[in-house]
């Protein structure tokens, strides 16, 4: 089997994903979109570039919005990943999700999830943004469908939603 | 939670019956589907523009361990392609190549590493033929034929004429020529295109997922390239990331996707990378345009004249429609008394061009707008008054024989004249600052399918069982746009039920009747009327059965607000279950079909290419854009849309508007940014990076107005919402330009290098002026 010798050896990690500690064996090249969508069966983090170009793949980490796509799975040791999935509380979807929906902030919805993971990471630094706001924490985030319109719209009225 | 259809969600639209699985990160996409046991596909690409495929070795590729299939143009002897007369494409090149990532072999392997690395043990000779990247390289005499059948690399070429030109010119105050040109552009949804496929050997039937728009055309091409009879195959589209015309056409990938699975056999998933996205292409091509107007004083059009060279890449794919709809669009917007039109499609050796949001017309309408505009400007009129002195009157018939039954275009005009308050600030901007303005309309749908079988345009069936639910299956593909959602409107209005008792199933060609597919916004009205039909038939049945319990005459009853009423309500109701039960007696489950089809008068003229361009109804859209240039680095930044589209009745107006800002949006990209471009056949813009979709930072607001003209033909007077916006983006945007630094851009897009060369090239021309007057 040399295919598998040629893998890179992999390695136990410990992460917290969704509010829940996990431990897996990882590859030392695995990316965290890979690791989240293949292994943790997440799929509502998206591929949808060759690496950090689209935002469609992003989580938070310790709170921070990032794109899973630029961040090995190993250097997650200890640290706490936030998807889509888990901004579902008891069932009930949260602020963002309700707002997305209601003001179609989603139309294909392939960018959405990492839409809303950006700003849930704007919202918790910074409860009232702005517009202007708004548009720069998501400007890494690209959405072909809405002409942002309504994304920002969704932000806003989440945002006015009481938590 | 009961969704009533109420007066508030008339006025303001519902959310998407499936945005909550979109939100929640449920909704499974093409490359989401459990794919555990499926071989990886890769596929090898040329690495050459042009060229004979002297040798295509694969032995070392199937001896590596890991390694089920690999296949090459061998593996399949058909063509393939959108357009029955003009398929001359192989999912695998055969003996030639024609551009730079042309698939030439694929492996299905146990692993990406495996298959990468089998990839790279194919051994490919290619013995290279001089390559062409510009349609004036290709046509030049002498120059190779990348197809031995089309001389001068021509693909196609129309010339129409409608009306007295030559007169029309002469009774003109004022005649005009622009040479403008507007760079190809991309679709790039941001779901990449990825395939599952899965080929039992033991029962020989096929099961495709993938991201097409148009399942129906997948079905077709893979029983033709596979020779699999076409009741084996299931084709299952799941959500889909987005479309705007990228996947209408079948594209190489699924077939070979389909063709490892069968080799394999087995399952087999490919996943493209965004790189091998932009190789697949089939969007706008980079076009070259020669447009002449003749105008009267009071700035009515005389006549018009366009020449158009399309390139359009390395084969033929969608190209001859592409070409007739970039003549045909010119009609329908304006009254023209003559109109002549000539056009080519060139073959290059570049990735070749399709269908994309607004196919056809875009180009052409933003070479027209922005000519109107230096014209009016000449003759000292208002771009909104020549644009009015122009004006169809509804119901009308175009020169080129297209029907004009609803026409909302004057009142989109007083919308965003007056929402941008035009007249009080046109001309009274600071420096660097301008307004412009454009319209633009498009196709409720192609009048005349491609395939002409026979059938119904489109077709849905809508079920009843004992739950008292309703069923609404339809083959028309949601791509996001909320197709899925339109249907589930039209069967709840029509049967007078809350909206979630309806449930949408959608793409499955095991289950939903046949669609032609989410292209030329054909689906609102075709397949909404054909709900509506559907819905009706049903209603009616149910009627009877209620009439038949309330002991009254069928047509004295009426279901609104699920329930069942005698006259206008008040003494007598029954609730709908109680109802559906009754109507289930001695007849069980019902299933009714509903239909549409557009009559014949409806799908254009009889003259060669006459049905592209046909349709039951246009939208009609206007908008005004404001910019501010900054003549220091050149940088264009939009500031402000107004934007009006009569959609003839919005069946969900929040849908609508999302549609507006999407065509609106996707126009700036095409107006601002977007490009590809390629040095020697290799793409350099085959990012996210390189090539520049506006981000959310440099999007402007975009203020929609909805104008509701009452098609006669439309399913509740609805037309199209979500293409007619788009081509009056670039257009108004280069006439804003010209507003604000009073230069006239001539092409697309219009980025600060641009920008930057028609300021030094002003100021030098400027100084040379001063220098003859000094000297003289």
């Amino acid at each position: 089997m040399h295919i598998e010798s040629e893998r890179s050896a992999k390695r136990l990690v410990r992460l917290k994903v969704n509010g829940r500690w996990r431990e897996d064996a990882v590859g030392q090249n695995e990316l965290l979109v890979d690791y989240l969508r293949e292994v943790a069966r997440l799929t509502g983090v998206k591929t949808g570039c060759d690496g950090g170009e689209c935002g469609a793949c992003t989580v938070l980490i310790d709170g921070e919005a990032v794109p899973s796509c630029m961040v090995l799975a190993v250097r997650c040791e200890g640290r706490a990943v936030e998807t889509v999935e888990g901004l579902l509380s008891q069932g009930r979807p949260s602020r963002l999700q309700q707002a997305f929906h209601e003001k179609l902030g989603a139309q294909c919805g392939f960018c959405t999830p990492g839409m809303i993971m950006a700003a849930e990471a704007l919202l918790r630094r910074n409860p009232n943004p702005t517009d202007g706001e708004i548009r720069t924490a998501l400007s890494g985030n690209l959405c072909r469908c809405t002409g942002y319109v309504k994304i920002v719209e969704s932000v806003k009225t989440a945002a006015e939603m009481p938590s | 939670m009961t969704i009533k259809l109420d007066g508030k969600a008339r006025r303001q639209g519902v959310p998407l019956i499936d945005g909550i699985d979109k939100v929640t990160g449920r909704a499974r996409y093409t490359a989401d589907l459990e794919h555990a046991d499926a071989l990886v596909g890769r596929i090898l690409r040329s690495p050459v523009s042009h060229g004979e495929i002297v040798r295509l070795d694969v032995s070392k590729a199937l001896a590596l361990e890991g390694v089920r299939a690999v296949i090459t143009g061998d593996d399949c002897p058909h063509t393939y392609g959108v357009l029955p007369i003009a398929m001359n494409e192989y999912p695998l090149a055969r003996g030639r190549v024609r551009y730079r990532g042309e698939p030439v072999a694929a492996v299905a392997a146990t692993d990406l590493e495996t298959a990468e690395k089998a990839l790279g043990l194919i051994e490919l000779e290619v013995r290279a033929l001089p390559a062409y990247y510009t349609s004036e390289d290709a046509r030049a005499d002498g120059a190779v034929l990348l197809h031995e059948n089309k001389p001068g690399n021509i693909e196609r070429e129309v010339h129409h004429g409608f009306g007295d030109v030559d007169r029309g010119f002469s009774e003109a105050d004022l005649v005009r020529e622009a040479t403008i040109t507007c760079a190809e552009v991309n679709h790039a949804q941001i779901e990449p295109h990825a395939c599952l496929a899965d080929f039992d050997p033991l029962t020989g039937r096929l099961t495709v997922q993938s991201v097409s728009q148009v399942g129906y055309y997948l079905h077709l091409m893979l029983a033709r390239c596979l020779e699999i009879d076409a009741s084996r195959i299931r084709v299952v589209k799941p959500f889909v990331g987005g479309g705007f015309g990228a996947r209408v056409e079948v594209l190489n990938f699924e077939i070979i996707t389909a063709l490892l699975a069968r080799v394999a056999p087995g399952k087999v998933r490919m996943h493209l990378t965004r790189e091998e996205n932009f190789l697949t292409h089939r969007a706008r091509p980079q076009t070259d345009m020669r447009l002449k107007l003749g105008m009267r004083r009071d700035g009515r059009i005389t006549a018009c004249e366009l020449h158009v060279v399309q390139r359009g890449g390395a084969y033929a794919g969608y190209g001859i429609v592409t070409l007739l709809y970039a003549g045909a669009l010119l009609q329908g917007l304006y009254d023209i008394p003559a109109i002549k039109y000539d056009g080519y499609r060139v073959y290059a050796n570049l990735p070749p061009c399709g269908a994309m949001r607004g196919h056809g017309g875009v180009n052409t309408r933003h070479a027209f707008e922005c000519l109107l505009d230096r014209m009016a400007r000449e003759l000292l009129l208002d771009p909104f008054a020549v644009r009015r002195a122009n004006l169809l009157h509804a119901p009308t018939r175009t020169l080129n024989d297209l029907m004009v039954n609803s026409y909302g275009l004057a009142e989109c005009l007083d919308k965003v004249e007056a929402a941008s308050n035009w007249h009080n600030r046109i001309g009274k901007l600071p420096r660097g600052k301008g307004l412009g303005m454009a319209c633009s309309h498009y196709v409720s749908g192609a009048a005349k399918p491609i395939h002409w079988t026979g059938e119904p345009h489109a077709v849905v069936n809508v079920r009843l069982d004992f739950d008292g639910g309703v069923t609404a299956l339809t083959g028309a593909a949601d791509i996001g746009q909320g197709s899925s959602t339109m249907v589930a409107i039209a069967v709840a209005e029509t049967l007078g039920v809350s909206l979630d008792r309806v449930r949408v199933i959608a793409g499955d060609s095991a289950v939903t009747p046949k669609d032609n597919g989410a292209y030329s916004s054909r689906i609102t009205f075709m397949v909404g009327n054909a709900a509506i039909d559907a819905a009706r038939r049903l209603r009616t049945i149910l009627c009877e059965a209620a009439a038949q319990k309330l002991e009254v005459p069928p047509e004295d009853v009426d279901c609104i607000g699920e329930a069942f009423h005698v006259g206008g309500g008040g003494q007598s109701s029954i609730a709908f279950c109680d109802v559906a039960k009754a109507a289930l007696v001695n007849r069980g489950p019902i299933t009714v079909t509903g239909t549409f089809t557009c009559p014949p008068e409806a799908q254009g003229g009889k003259h060669r290419g006459g049905a592209v361009g046909s349709t039951m109804g246009f939208s009609y859209a206007a908008q005004v854009v404001e910019v501010t240039v900054d003549e220091a680095t050149g940088l264009v930044t939009v500031d402000k849309v107004w934007a009006a589209l009569d959609c003839g009745h919005a069946i969900n107006p929040l849908a609508v508007e999302g549609q507006i800002e999407g065509s609106v949006w996707m126009g700036m990209g095409q107006a601002l940014s977007e490009e590809t471009t390629y040095a020697d056949g290799l793409p350099l813009h085959a990012s996210l990076l390189e090539y520049r979709v506006p981000t959310a930072a440099e999007s402007p607001p975009i203020e929609v107005h909805i104008v509701e003209s009452n098609d006669p033909n439309g399913p509740f007077g609805a037309k199209e919402a979500s293409e007619g916006a788009l081509a009056g983006f670039p257009p108004a945007l280069v006439n804003a330009v010209a507003n604000a630094i009073g230069i006239d851009l001539n092409a697309l897009p219009v980025t600060p290098d641009r920008v930057v060369e028609a300021l030094v090239e002003r100021r030098r021309g400027l100084r040379l002026a001063a220098a003859r007057r000094a000297a003289s």
